[in-house]
Parts: structure tokens; C-alpha cells; sequence
């Protein structure tokens, strides 16, 4: 029936210390519009997993927020590098990061195994020298 | 067990960095690692982190999982700005001269859950 409720945020890919912003101002809407605190938890993370990957990978991005009344979608648009494989790169422990990523607490090559875990659906459309974009839905109402 | 964060500190003979009001709340379960992405695998309610990776994204990782204290192995001191986050997000910051893996003996020898709930 109505529209979504629709959001847009740029992520600055210079500044690793401000990542994740986003996601903590997408926590806190999601937060006043009265989610279930694990709907909540498992957004935020799943987007914070993704934001991270925009800003070390990618040089960032933009997000979109969509709220459906059963859902919660969000895509992860970055103009990076790309992924060549992404089945490798949705496997446990799988990194390109280099050492100083590493040194700062990222790099384990969990985050893109964590956002399929924590949302419903997930998608990556990607193309090497064009850039990535990760789709992930949260379903916010029991399905019938 | 549920132990509180004052005890926490004492165990750990820690320093409160912030959040000497929080105090009185309480953890269930800890983790204990230096690479974010294996921190936010975890989760569980009413979590306690132990970490020595200090940097503004350590409490940002917190915040996505609803941890309400961070404490810093090590004797790490978190600068201003790392404090200024935890504060405005009400996360207790604590720093102990223990490394890793003893503050984490020392939380699970006191019967601190790695799955939370309760440990016979
Ligand atoms: N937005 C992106 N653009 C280009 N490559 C990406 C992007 N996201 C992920 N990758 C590639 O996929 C790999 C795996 O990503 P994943 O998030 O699982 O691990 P990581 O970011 O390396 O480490 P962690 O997430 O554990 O900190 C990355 O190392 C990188 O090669
Ligand atoms: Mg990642």
C-alpha cells in the first residue's frame, strides 16, 4: 500500500576511524521506529559488516535504507574494485585485507560470512573495475 | 552467572576509564579477541568484550552488538576520542595491565559463562 520509508547516506572512504556511522544512525532510527531488539541488532551488524568492507575495500560508498512494513532492505553501493570471485570471497577466513587493516582489528574475512548470517536474504552483484553492491533484507514480521 | 561490571573491574583489578555510573550493571557472557569480525559472530546478550585492539571501531563493534563494557587488556589507554564515543553511548571503558588470555582465565575461573547463562 504506502511507499517505504527511504534513506541515503554517503560513506567516506578516507576516514576508517568515522566507519560505521551510518550504521549507528540506522540503529538509532530503527531504534525510535520501535523494532524488535534482535531486528535491530542483527541490521546493524550485517550493515556495519558492510559499511566496513566500502570504506577498507572500496574506498566508500553510498547506502540505502528501505522500510517496508514486513522489511528491511538495505543495499551497499561502492564504485571499488569489485570482487573477481565472490564464492571465494563469501567463505569463512577468505581476506585480501593487507597488514595495516589487519592491525586494526579487521581482516579475518568474517565480515561477508556475518552478513549472511545475520540478515534473511543477501546479494552481491559485483563487477571487477566497476564496483560492488550488497543487497540484504531483514524480514521485521513473522512470514505467514 | 551474572556478574557485575564492578566486580569485573575488581577482578581484573582494573581502571574505569568511563562509565563509573554503570557499575552496577550487570554481564553474562564475555569475549575475548583482537579482530572485530570474530567479535561480531558472537552474539549474546548482556556481553562484556575484552579486547587489546584500541581504536574508535572497538566501541563502534560494541555498539552494533549491544556490548555495555569494553575492557582494554594489556594496560591499553583508549585516547579522547575512543572515550568520547563510549560515553555518549553509555559503554563502561576499563583498562587492566592483564594480557588476553589471563583476564579471560580470570573471568571464566569466576564463573563467567562463554555461552552465557549458567556454569556449574
Ligand atoms: N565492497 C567490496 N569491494 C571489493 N572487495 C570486497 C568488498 N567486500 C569484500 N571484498 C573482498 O572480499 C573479501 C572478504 O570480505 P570479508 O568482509 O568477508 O572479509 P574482510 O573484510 O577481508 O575481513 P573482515 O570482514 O573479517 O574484517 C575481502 O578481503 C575483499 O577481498
Ligand atoms: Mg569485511
Amino acid at each position: 500500500m504506502s511507499e517505504p520509508l527511504r534513506y541515503t547516506y554517503p560513506v567516506n572512504g578516507d576516514d576508517f576511524m568515522s566507519a560505521g556511522g551510518v550504521s549507528a544512525v540506522v540503529k538509532k532510527t530503527l531504534r525510535e521506529l520501535g523494532f524488535d531488539k534482535d531486528i535491530i541488532r542483527r541490521t546493524a551488524i550485517a550493515m556495519y559488516e558492510g559499511e566496513i568492507n566500502m570504506v577498507i575495500h572500496a574506498n566508500g560508498g553510498v547506502v540505502d535504507v528501505e522500510i517496508y512494513p514486513d522489511r528491511i532492505e538495505v543495499a551497499l553501493k561502492d564504485t571499488g574494485p569489485g570482487i573477481a570471485d565472490v564464492e571465494l570471497a563469501m567463505s569463512d577466513g577468505y581476506s585480501t585485507a593487507p597488514d595495516n587493516v589487519r592491525s586494526l582489528g579487521f581482516g579475518a574475512g568474517m565480515g561477508l560470512p556475518n552478513i549472511k548470517k545475520y540478515s534473511d536474504e543477501m546479494r552481491i552483484e559485483t563487477q571487477v573495475g566497476v564496483g560492488t553492491t550488497v543487497y540484504l533484507t531483514i524480514y521485521t514480521k513473522p512470514k505467514a | 552467572m551474572i556478574m557485575k561490571i564492578s566486580k569485573v573491574a575488581q577482578l581484573l583489578n582494573a581502571q574505569v576509564i568511563c562509565g563509573e555510573e554503570l557499575l552496577d550493571n550487570e554481564v553474562e557472557t564475555a569475549c575475548g579477541a583482537d579482530m572485530m569480525s570474530d567479535v561480531l559472530a558472537f552474539v549474546k546478550d548482556r556481553a562484556l568484550l575484552l579486547t587489546g585492539l584500541v581504536n574508535p571501531q572497538v566501541v563502534r563493534t560494541a555498539e552494533m552488538m549491544d556490548i555495555r563494557c569494553i575492557a582494554f587488556v594489556r594496560g591499553k589507554q583508549p585516547n579522547d576520542m575512543i572515550i568520547e564515543l563510549a560515553k555518549e553511548l553509555s559503554i563502561v571503558l576499563l583498562t587492566t595491565e592483564e594480557r588476553l588470555y589471563a583476564a579471560c582465565g580470570i573471568l571464566y575461573s569466576a564463573g563467567l559463562n562463554p555461552d552465557g547463562g549458567i556454569r556449574s
